[in-house]
């Protein structure tokens, strides 16, 4: 099932064009994975999925963006669209607050505020971003007091939180060590089950190893798309096959 | 280390030119750091002379009338040499509380509406603003209390006007400048992650700002906060010019009151012995109350990495 759709899809910074006519589909519950070299455009297409291209000044876009057959550039309320629509940064960004502040933000922004709810969301989402384990003792201690990968999966969790449909992933791991990283893509991996995954990432063996599909990028324009094991092994584009291979980016 | 590399690079000239050279810049360089050190050691010169000045000249007169006596006397009536300053500490206190009252709130949304809300345009025009609010003389201050605040809290509430809750006023808007000028790069230097982490759960710009920027920046906040109340406190004229002056116990908002500051101001002209000894050791608690102001205001700066 098509759960992303995105026709027609034209982005200006100013009179710079960074993404020139995108036509692209992700389906649900697989994990798409987005590579090209740096300022190809793969972030900002990502970011244009919830719209967080509107802080960005002087930025124009043309063309829609489907979320289950609805154009996000249409009718539809940014910050319902954010709900169901989740990111994860490419630096891990918790609030300085509590851990349990962090991941109560979501749903109290969204207007829930009794304490066992509460209390059963900040659970689940810990527990489905791996991580409560190692936080039940701690809730209540300062986010900024935890290690770079630990806070990246509280992002995750605090993500999860909001109960999104989609979950989009900029270059999560990008900042932090090995181990972490496998936990995070494990942690992806497994979380595909309920969401649909976006993932953009600068290493393209983290893509093989997590992804169904992946779409490579270069100068603003999607080369080629479609499933990771096949682009990998039979790229048809020349410079799919330069990419992979390592002969430029 | 500037010497050293100033001459590899100029290495090109000739050796006894440069030479030369080098000594004129190493003379206008010791004589440059001579004038900066007597520079520092004035202004720190004048802190240790202020503090022996006070000390010596007030102990004196605390330990004649008492610690206890001082601080706590309900009674100021210098004709009968009693000196209790405990209605003027407590003047000090309301008066100061008031304001934070009045100014703590504005001056906050303030700059949280030029540091996020508001234009450029409309933030360079704000920023001119506060900074001629900043230098308006004191004076002026009190002038405008004493024709505009006092009379209409005289005529709202049918009292002489000059009161805890004019002076509270004028206060306020005196320590707008200082709480604004301070937390507003405060709250500029909340790191734009914390504002799109929060956009990207379905937070609104208002509930961003509110909710995760403020809190975050607030250590800055609450230094600019502990600023204004050393602004409030240590300030005489304005506040004299306002508040009634009674030295009798606060009675209320709409009743005259009496603060250290005023307190040394209107009788240091005439007063002499131990009335003089007595106001200086009013100006001693007065320094120990800015004193611990402060030093709070440097560990809350330093916790904020202003």
């Amino acid at each position: 099932m098509t759960k992303i759709k995105i026709n027609n899809l034209n982005l200006f910074y100013g009179s710079f064009q960074a993404l020139k006519n995108i036509n692209l589909s992700i389906e649900a519950n697989e994990i798409t994975a987005f590579i090209g070299p740096s300022g190809c455009g793969k972030s900002t297409l990502l970011k244009t999925i919830n719209r967080m291209n509107d802080l960005v000044e002087g930025c124009k876009i043309d063309g829609e963006v489907l979320l289950d057959g609805e154009n996000v550039y249409g009718n539809m309320d940014t910050t319902l669209l954010r709900k169901r629509v989740g990111m994860v940064f490419q630096k891990p960004n918790p609030f300085p607050m509590s851990i349990y502040d962090n991941v109560a933000f979501g749903p109290r922004t969204h207007g829930i505020r009794g304490k066992a709810k509460l209390d059963d969301i900040v659970e689940r989402s810990l527990r489905d971003a791996a991580i409560w384990d190692e936080l039940k003792d701690r809730l209540n201690k300062d986010a900024l007091g935890i290690s770079g990968g630990q806070q990246q999966r509280l992002c995750i969790a605090r993500a999860l939180a909001v109960e999104p449909e989609v979950l989009l992933m900029d270059e999560p791991t990008s900042a932090l060590d090995p181990v972490s990283t496998s936990k995070i893509e494990e942690l992806a991996t497994s979380l595909k089950e309920k969401y649909t995954i976006v993932i953009v990432t600068h290493n393209m063996q983290q893509a093989v190893r997590i992804s169904d599909k992946t779409a490579f990028f270069l100068l603003g324009e999607v080369i080629e798309s479609g499933n990771t094991e096949r682009l990998f092994s039979v790229p048809r584009d020349k410079r799919t096959e330069d990419y992979i291979t390592g002969r430029f980016g | 280390m500037n010497k050293q590399r100033y001459s590899s690079t100029y290495a090109i000239s000739p050796k006894k030119r440069m030479v030369k050279r080098m000594n004129i810049k190493n003379f206008k360089d010791n004589c440059a750091k001579i004038v900066f050190i007597l520079a520092a050691c004035i202004s720190i010169l004048a802190v240790a002379l202020i503090c022996i000045f006070l000390l010596a000249n007030g102990i004196p007169g605390i330990a004649k009338i008492g610690v206890f006596k001082f601080l706590t006397g309900k009674v100021w009536k210098p004709g009968n040499s009693i000196y209790g300053i405990l209605p003027m500490i407590l003047g000090s206190i309301y008066v100061t509380a008031g304001a934070l009252i009045i100014g703590v709130p504005t001056g906050i949304a303030t700059a949280v509406f030029m540091s996020r809300f508001a234009s450029k345009r409309t933030v360079k025009i704000m920023s001119q603003a506060v900074s001629l609010l900043a230098g308006i003389p004191s004076v002026v201050y009190g002038f405008f209390g004493l024709v505009v605040v006092v009379p209409l809290v005289r005529d709202l509430f049918g009292v002489s006007g000059t009161s805890m809750l004019a002076a509270s006023i004028v206060l306020g808007i005196m320590i707008l400048p200082t709480i604004i000028s301070i937390s507003e790069p405060a709250l500029d230097a909340v790191p734009n992650a914390y504002y799109e982490g929060a956009l990207a759960l379905g937070a609104t710009h208002e509930r961003a700002v509110f909710r995760v920027i403020l809190p975050a920046a607030k250590s800055g906040v609450t230094a600019s906060v502990v600023l204004g109340v050393g602004r409030a406190i240590g300030e005489a004229m304005a506040v004299m010019m306002v508040a009634g002056n009674q030295p009798r116990m606060p009675k209320g908002i709409l009743e005259g009151v009496r603060t250290l500051t005023s307190n040394i101001v209107m009788e240091m002209g005439y007063a002499t012995d131990l009335h003089r000894e007595a106001l200086i050791a009013t100006a001693v608690v007065l320094f120990v109350f800015i004193l611990i102001i402060n030093i709070l205001f440097s560990v809350l700066k330093r916790r904020a990495k202003l």
